[in-house]
């Protein structure tokens, strides 16, 4: 993949200037790639560095920029994580969004499986419709359907409880792993199903014992996917909780953490960074399952 | 290895069918079994919400009182609302800025990825971070970049830079709070702009460039009459979704502003968020968001015929 994607690029480059010195080359490349790729990542990550460094920073340093130079800590300090963990609830917020999209990723992975196994191997007619309408629920947004489904969560008696969340979660996430896993179930030979076949295999061992196996690699990428949608998730969870030990971890932190009008940015910065890191890990351990199911359909 | 361990249990399964087995093995019953968890949490959650929402938009409930059909109501009352048309306004403009923001950055991010050069991949598992982050904390490290007293944006420009002499009030007054949201916004979807960019270009064959070259073509006309046409089918796709994720938007404007200056920001998810379930005007809040349906429909079918040189489901993507 790197290897095609190199060659357009380095004859790009060196085919622009041929009857140019390869100094001239070096420096035009430096001034062409290096130098906007690394205005991008500067731009990209300095949020990130900005919202680590603030929570380490002391109160006093945090609010005097003519004393101390802003973008060092003289005296690092975990005072403002100290803060979070022992004088607020932000442990069982932690637990509850992990409980939260632990459990709607196993059930959309659980219903996204058996819809693009049916979907892509029991072959019926009208199954690319119901495809099809699997792909336009995707496009329904949760801006449009979040007052609509509070009602109905309300009529379920699920109401600030973690238990909704669980269950509507899936409404983004089945559409996206079902159209994941159709195409890695459509990677795998038809000819190794056949034969089950014909040894007399049960559908549902020919889905358990061949297909499932051979198609882990979707299965990791959708979970990760599914994961990390669930714990960034912030429409529903506010508007769906209410008590303040039931919240996920971004709606907690803009809700509990924000009073009054003194903003307390040491703490409100250490949370987003905790808040971040589990996601920031899951990703760093699964990044190239991350980026192929990012990209992978779009190559096909 | 799963192939081999097969023969024997098929061949019980043979031996000895259950009724519960050949169940399961009748096709249309297993199609069924195998698509109603999926269809059903759908229609539950998503179907049976979404005709809900437009019910509830010709009534007047509130929270805690059923209410009843009022027809047209809500949305001559949202015709007549300046809050209303503030909020469809700065919905287009964003959604406008942003894409536009978005797509140029992202694919010449996108270009200067497809180059090869040392710790690749590293770097681009670095550009997605911005993306895979919770929304709501990166906003918040805006929000504190973007304050009044103590922004770096500003401290930089005054005291380091001395370009300016006065701090920048980024949230205080109306335009500057837009374009400053917009900004996050795009940093936000950079990343995954980039990204799906990069893997359309990956596949744009290297002999048309070289045939290209061979016809004397220059780095311009390699990538207008090359690149471009080539990625029409993917940018169409990322674009819709982008599109539709952008002005469906709630949680940047929610985290940063609430909508404020004097409502100067607020997006039509972030008023009808407002109305509905701050205010307890479930009605009126359900009015306001299915206005933003005919805005999604014009994106989708923009998407539909973008695509219609290629298989539709080519390239689902999500943001």
């Amino acid at each position: 993949m790197t290897d095609v994607a190199a060659s357009p690029g380095n004859s790009n480059v060196a085919s622009a200037t041929p009857d140019t010195m390869a100094w001239d080359s070096r420096a035009r490349r430096v001034m062409m790639i290096y130098l906007p790729l690394s205005c991008f990542v500067l731009i990209l990550l300095f949020p990130f560095y900005w919202m680590a460094i603030t929570s380490f920073k002391p109160n006093a340093e945090l609010l005097n920029y003519k004393e101390h130079n802003p973008f060092w800590i003289s005296s690092p300090t975990l005072a403002h994580i100290k803060h979070l963990l022992f004088n607020t609830a932000y442990p069982t917020w932690l637990k509850t969004t992990m409980f939260v999209a632990v459990g709607s990723t196993f059930l959309s992975l659980f219903a996204s499986t058996l819809a693009a196994y049916a979907i892509e191997r029991l072959r019926f007619r009208g199954s690319p419709y119901v495809g099809l309408g699997i792909y336009l629920a995707y496009l329904v947004p949760p801006s449009i359907l979040f007052i609509p489904l509070a009602t109905v969560i309300v009529q379920f008696g699920l109401f600030d409880s973690p238990m909704a969340l669980i269950l509507v979660y899936p409404t983004f996430l089945v559409p996206f792993c079902t159209w994941l896993l159709i195409g890695y179930f459509k990677s795998i030979p038809y000819e190794l199903e056949e034969c089950a076949l014909v040894d007399g295999a049960t559908r549902l061992q020919i889905l358990r014992r061949i297909t499932l196996p051979l198609a882990v690699p979707g299965l990791i990428s959708a979970g990760i996917f599914s994961f990390t949608l669930s714990w960034n998730e912030f429409i529903y969870a506010l508007a769906f909780i209410q008590s303040g030990a039931n919240k996920t971890v971004p709606v907690a932190i803009l809700t509990e953490l924000v009073t009054g009008d003194v903003y307390q940015w040491g703490a409100l910065m250490a949370g987003s960074l905790l808040g971040s890191l589990p996601v920031a890990l899951f990703y760093s351990l699964f990044v190239d399952y991350y980026v192929s199911s990012l990209t992978g359909a779009v190559k096909e | 290895m799963s192939v081999t361990a097969l023969p024997s249990h098929g061949g019980v399964a043979l031996r000895q069918p259950g009724w519960v087995a050949r169940l399961f093995d009748y096709k249309p019953f297993l199609i069924v079994m195998c698509l109603t968890p999926a269809i059903g949490l759908l229609t539950v959650f998503l179907t049976y919400p979404l005709g809900l929402g437009v019910w509830l938009a010709f009534t007047d409930t509130t929270i805690g009182q059923r209410g009843v059909f009022i027809g047209l109501e809500n949305f001559q009352y949202l015709l007549k609302d300046p809050l209303w048309w503030n909020a469809v306004f700065y919905s287009v403009f964003y959604t406008g800025v942003a894409t536009i923001g978005k797509f140029a950055l992202g694919f010449w991010l996108a270009l200067l990825l497809n180059n090869h050069f040392p710790l690749k991949s590293l770097l681009r598992a670095i550009v997605l971070l911005p993306w895979i982050v919770p929304t709501v904390l990166s906003a918040l490290a805006f929000w504190w970049i973007y304050d009044p007293q103590f922004s770096i944006i500003s401290y930089l420009l005054v005291d380091v830079l001395h370009i300016r002499t006065t701090y920048i009030d980024f949230l205080g007054t109306p335009w500057p709070a837009r374009f400053s949201l917009i900004v996050a916004n795009i940093w936000r979807g950079i990343p995954f702009v980039a990204i799906s960019l990069l893997a359309g270009l990956q596949t744009i064959s290297p002999s048309l460039y070289e045939a290209a070259m061979l016809d004397g073509a220059t780095a311009w006309q390699r990538f207008r009459y090359i690149t471009l046409p080539m990625m029409m089918p993917i940018l169409a796709i990322v674009m819709t979704f982008s599109i539709i994720f952008t002005f469906t938007d709630f949680q940047l404007v929610y985290a940063i502003t609430r909508g404020g200056p004097v409502n100067s920001t607020h997006l039509l998810a972030t008023l009808a968020f407002q109305r509905g379930i701050a205010g307890g005007e479930l009605g009126e809040g359900a009015a306001i968001a299915v206005s933003m349906i005919p805005f999604l429909v014009f994106a989708t079918l923009f998407s539909y015929f973008g695509l219609a040189r290629r298989k539709w489901q080519q390239g689902e993507a999500n943001d």
